[in-house]
């Protein structure tokens, strides 16, 4: 019996580390003579930079260099690129800047890099950063999504007219037009997604050394991704061999995604360093965080639906407007449209057309965040699924319930661009509408309402795609004591991974997790990774390690068959032991580690040590689900809402700890609420920030959100040996959307068939009032009385 | 931040005296406005001196019907002061909804009043109850001394050194949370002395805390909710931002000070 192997809520390993302050954030790490740089951003969302006057401020105490874009323009440095290809409007390739790491003779969004001042202390730097004095010739500015194609917007990039960057359709629009017009009833509802920021609450960091000795950088700071930011610094910023970049990452207080794609300022730490032969260190302060990180989301469409008289879902029709900001990020148009596969959601819907127009705009790029395209699309179809019950007077789980693809029909093919792998949808529907009580709802909701309380209800059914196909790189290296070390390119900032991964080791190898070290991602060590992001790490490391492992256990039995006197056919292994089998002969790992690195005792020809390295990739991608219902309570004089509770019945496929799930689906429940009731990105249109400190921007606290109750009906994945589907970003997914439809569903009896997110009170107070206000709300409650 | 020089003395003379030789000074209460604004670099002194060892400033008493507060009570010690909280209960609950545990720990009641803040609880508080503010200067009536936003009648180089809040016959403070900040979008304290009755408002209005004058008569005829019935705070004196317009302020005064009403009718048992 392992007690530590897959399926123990194990107590997070790194927590007593972090708990008691001694993580190693790269805040933490000072180098001897290491000097601090500061950014210089643009105040304007859109100037030509005439010049940049530093000739007092270089001269100022403790500065060592200032740098501008045109120096790096001198010194030949690139941007980063999108990965994403697309198509321009007219055909052809889009057209695709990099994601520039200073501003060269124009700033395009507010808080772009301009110069950096690195000095001996932070507020050395800052001082300096004042003196200079920049000729900015301020130009006009699109702001905002809905201005970005307006007659006489502004351009963002005149190689890009109507700042229409990209136009991609998906699916067959003859199909899908021919089933509309067959449809028995069609439903159409428009749906903006407000534009977010992540805020980890570890904000973003950069460490830039550059070791004269080995003529080569070193970066160390928060990223998810170490050995794809290697690559990208490598081959598009400086030109240069990866190998002459080292990259690592120790803790990190949270990603999100948003720190999964290249921001500017590791590169700019690296190359200052260089310059100034010393370590450079970078910390954003959380000022800076809400102007330079990667926002997310900001999407606008509209969605309808053809159903037949039964309400089954015909067709889908879907168009987008995406906001990609002043640049292409690594991931902006991934999110923008590489996720639109998720408009199939659990239904079967036989044809789907789908048109996404993405646009550039004043403002910081558009970055991935908790789902990363996933909510997006969920949140609109989950959206126009209750539009079409308002109209027809149907429960919405009715709805859905028509719809849903059954057990029987997995693996299913959607048509349009998943096969989803397994799970059991109506099953979690109806555990989940048990666990609310969604069938004696009304009954709430007339209490409420004697209350003069609007009560609503909101059900979020969603599928998310999970553990990509990108192959991950691992290694076990067996010590000659038996105790292990564990190495990949994912990354821990928060999931719990040092704890799974073990858990993982634990199981297949028999070794207790205090003989397990969890080694910090560095390309050093391994020269290949895909990172941690797109809920995969479980799925991809759990077969990855077992793959490994297995390797290992092979070898093992050959070793173990030496010791035991048998051939390796005959040697069985368990729980860390191998045993000759019907026989009570047996070694432990460690004993045969032991002998593998004595080569002497090893036959002629026979390798020594026992460590195995390789990559994985996995069958396909995986498709965790759940059904999340969430229920509130507005107050209507007010506008404010209060969540009351909020159910989640989930299928993360095999869970290895169930604990760590839970903890996954709440953070991410609370993520997905936070944006539905009131975190919001606001610019103004001269492109100035508005919302640009926790002052304004609307945190969720732990006090405004409900208990999240979370059932399990797990059902195994196919595509992966051990059935893990994932965790890390369905819980967003689907808070989302149920949070919504729950605040629209409040407001349904003032006649009210859609609210857009975020339902702030005053959002709230003012969709009241258009629909009549309190007295209106009186008359509803007097005709349901 | 700027950098700056640090000073701190024992008591109130020392303290003014320093106050009066250095260059730019500025005094550091709690600091819970003053660093995060130092930070931003938005606030700028040469010298900084911590009033943090004045005890003559922290006392609490209660005589005469006037519980005294001293500026240096932090928001915690006043939320947790049985003195308080039996002759002003809605105070003691007022510093207690302030911020968060950190923010009451540390800020104090006189840097509130000091800093006057438009969307602070403590000026709704010392307007409703008619408090005399307590000034190195001479003591100064609240009607007086809040003169806009983060503007006061506090001298030059003067300090608070405490407040005298007159005990209530009822009072109630009702704060509708800014969604982000956690400070009042519209908090109004409501207190009766016999009949006469005095609304504080703050957080809503464009020129910082102030007394809603003909909800005051309206109350002081009628102590009761009704008495508001068609009465409309006017939404010209609003602040207006991206929390809410002038109309969703001015109604949410109304609404907070129905609530308000209704708080301090039903614990004084006087509907
Ligand atoms: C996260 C957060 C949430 C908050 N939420 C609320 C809230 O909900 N409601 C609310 O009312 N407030 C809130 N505050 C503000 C808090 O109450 C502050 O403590 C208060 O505004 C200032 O008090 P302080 O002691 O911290 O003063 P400081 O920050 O030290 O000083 C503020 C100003 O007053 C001056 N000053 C201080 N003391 C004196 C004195 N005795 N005499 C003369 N001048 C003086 C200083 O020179 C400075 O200019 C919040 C603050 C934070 C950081």
């Amino acid at each position: 019996m392992i007690k530590f192997g897959i399926g123990q809520s194990l107590a997070r390993v790194e927590d007593a580390r972090l708990l008691r302050g001694l993580g190693r954030f790269t805040d933490d790490i000072a180098p001897p003579r290491s000097v601090q740089m500061y950014v210089l951003r643009s105040p304007h969302a859109h100037a030509e930079i005439g010049g940049i006057d530093f000739r007092a401020a270089r001269a100022m105490p403790g500065v060592h260099t200032i740098l501008t874009g045109e120096d790096a323009a001198a010194d030949d440095l690139g941007g980063f690129p999108s990965m994403v290809p697309s198509t321009a409007p007219g055909g052809g390739p889009n057209f695709t800047p990099p994601f520039a790491i200073i501003a060269h003779g124009k700033a395009r969004y507010a808080g772009q890099p301009v110069a950096i001042v690195v000095a001996d202390t932070l507020e050395q730097a800052k001082d300096a950063a004042e003196a200079i004095i920049v000729d900015y010739e301020p130009l006009p500015a699109v702001a905002s999504l809905a201005d970005a194609d307006a007659p006489g917007a502004p351009l963002v990039w005149n190689e890009c007219p109507d700042n229409l960057d990209a136009l991609a359709t998906f699916g067959d629009k003859g199909v899908v037009d021919a089933a509309f017009e067959k449809a028995a009833s069609t439903h159409s509802v428009e749906v903006r997604i407000s534009r977010v920021s992540a805020n980890p609450m570890e904000s973003r960091t950069a460490l830039g050394e550059w070791n004269e000795a080995e003529e080569r950088y070193e970066l160390t700071g928060g990223m998810q991704s170490p050995h794809m930011l290697r690559a990208q610094l490598a081959e598009c910023v400086f030109k240069i061999p990866p190998n002459k970049i080292r990259v690592r990452a120790f803790d990190v207080g949270g990603g999100f995604g948003m720190k999964g794609v290249p921001h500017p300022e590791p590169a700019l730490v690296l190359w200052a360093a260089r310059k100034v032969r010393r370590p450079v260190r970078w910390t954003s302060e959380r000022s800076e965080a809400f102007l330079s990180d990667c926002h997310s989301r900001d999407h606008t469409s509209r969605c309808e639906l053809a159903l037949d008289s039964g309400a089954r879902i015909l067709a889908l029709r879907f168009f987008a407007r995406a906001n990609l900001g002043a640049y292409l990020s690594l991931a902006g148009l991934h999110c923008a449209q590489g996720n639109i596969g998720h408009l199939s959601g659990v239904y079967t819907t036989p044809a789907i057309y789908a048109e996404v127009r993405s646009y550039f705009t004043h403002t910081v790029p558009i970055g991935p965040y908790r789902g990363a395209g996933r909510p997006e699309a969920i949140t609109v179809l989950e959206r126009a699924i209750d539009a079409a019950a308002f109209d027809l007077r149907m429960d919405p789980a009715e709805l859905r319930r028509r719809n849903l693809i059954g057990p029987d029909q997995m693996p299913y093919d959607t048509g349009f661009q998943f096969t989803y792998d397994s799970g059991n949808y109506p099953v979690s529907q109806t555990k989940a509408e048990e666990a609310a009580g969604w069938a004696n709802f009304e009954e709430r909701r007339l209490e409420s309402l004697r209350r003069g309380k609007l009560r609503g209800i909101g059900m979020g059914h969603i599928v998310e795609i999970a553990a990509g196909m990108n192959d991950e790189m691992g290694a076990i290296d067996v010590e000659a004591d038996g105790s292990v070390t564990i190495s990949t390119g994912f990354h821990n900032h928060g999931q719990g991974q040092e704890t799974t991964m073990r858990q993982l080791v634990s199981e297949f190898l028999g070794v207790p997790p205090d003989r397990i070290k969890y080694r910090d991602s560095d390309t050093d060590v391994q020269p290949f990774g895909f990172g941690s992001a797109g809920s995969r790490a479980a799925a991809v490391g759990g077969a990855l390690f077992k793959a490994i492992s297995e390797k290992i256990i092979e070898k093992g039995k050959v070793i173990a068959a030496i010791m035991l006197d048998t051939s390796a056919e005959e040697i069985d292994f368990v729980d860390g032991t191998f045993t000759a089998r019907s026989t009570n002969r047996t070694a432990t790992l460690a004993e045969v580690a032991a002998l593998a690195h004595q080569p002497m005792g090893l036959p002629q020809g026979m390798e020594g040590g026992l460590s195995h390295k390789q990559m994985f990739r996995p069958k396909g991608p995986t498709f965790p689900n759940g059904c999340h219902i969430c229920e509130v309570e507005i107050d209507p004089e007010t506008g404010r809402s209060e969540i009351l509770g909020y159910w989640v019945c989930e299928d993360v496929g095999r869970s290895i700890n169930p604990m760590i799930v839970a903890g996954q689906m709440h953070g991410g429940v609370v993520q997905g609420l936070g944006q539905a009731m009131g975190e919001f990105i606001e610019y103004d249109e001269e492109g100035q920030l508005l919302t640009g400190s926790f002052m304004d921007y609307q945190m969720p606290r732990a006090l405004d959100m409900p208990q999240i109750t979370t059932i399990s009906n797990n059902v195994p994945s196919p595509n992966n040996p051990l059935g893990i589907k994932g965790a890390g970003e369905s819980g967003t997914v689907g808070a989302m959307p149920a949070g919504l439809n729950a605040v629209c569903n409040a407001l349904q009896p003032l006649g009210i068939r859609h609210f857009d997110m975020p339902a702030t009170p005053w959002r709230v107070w003012q969709a009241i009032q258009h629909a009549g206000g309190i007295e209106a709300l009186h008359k509803a409650a007097h005709e349901t009385a | 931040m700027y950098s700056f020089e640090y000073h701190r003395a024992e008591t109130v003379e020392e303290t003014l005296k320093l106050g009066s030789v250095l260059e730019d000074a500025r005094f550091l209460a709690g600091g819970q406005s003053l660093i995060p604004m130092m930070k931003l670099r938005f606030a700028k002194a040469d010298n900084i001196i911590d009033l943090r060892d004045l005890d003559e400033l922290r006392g609490i008493e209660v005589a005469h019907d006037i519980v005294s507060i001293g500026a240096m009570a932090r928001h915690a010690e006043v939320a947790a002061s049985p003195k308080v909280q039996s002759a002003i209960p809605a105070l003691a609950g007022l510093a207690g909804g302030i911020g968060d545990p950190m923010v009451r720990a540390r800020g104090t009641m006189g840097g509130s009043i000091a800093n006057a803040d438009p969307a602070a609880c403590y000026p709704a508080a010392c307007l409703a109850l008619g408090a005399t503010i307590n000034t190195t200067g001479g003591d100064i009536e609240a009607d007086d001394f809040f003169q806009g936003v983060f503007e006061t009648a506090l001298g030059e180089g003067a300090l608070v050194t405490g407040a005298e809040f007159p005990v209530p016959d009822a009072a109630a403070y009702k704060k509708f949370r800014h969604p982000a900040s956690r400070f009042a979008l519209a908090g109004i304290f409501v207190a009766r002395f016999g009949d006469l009755v005095r609304v504080g408002v703050t957080g809503a209005g464009r020129q910082g805390a102030y007394r809603w004058i003909e909800a005051e008569d309206a109350l002081t005829e009628n102590f009761a909710v009704n008495a508001l019935d068609g009465l409309h705070a006017d939404p010209s004196q609003m602040n207006s931002d991206i929390h809410g317009d002038e109309p969703y302020r001015a109604h949410l005064v109304e609404v907070m000070t129905r609530r308000a009403v209704l708080n301090a009718s039903a614990h004084c048992g006087d509907e």
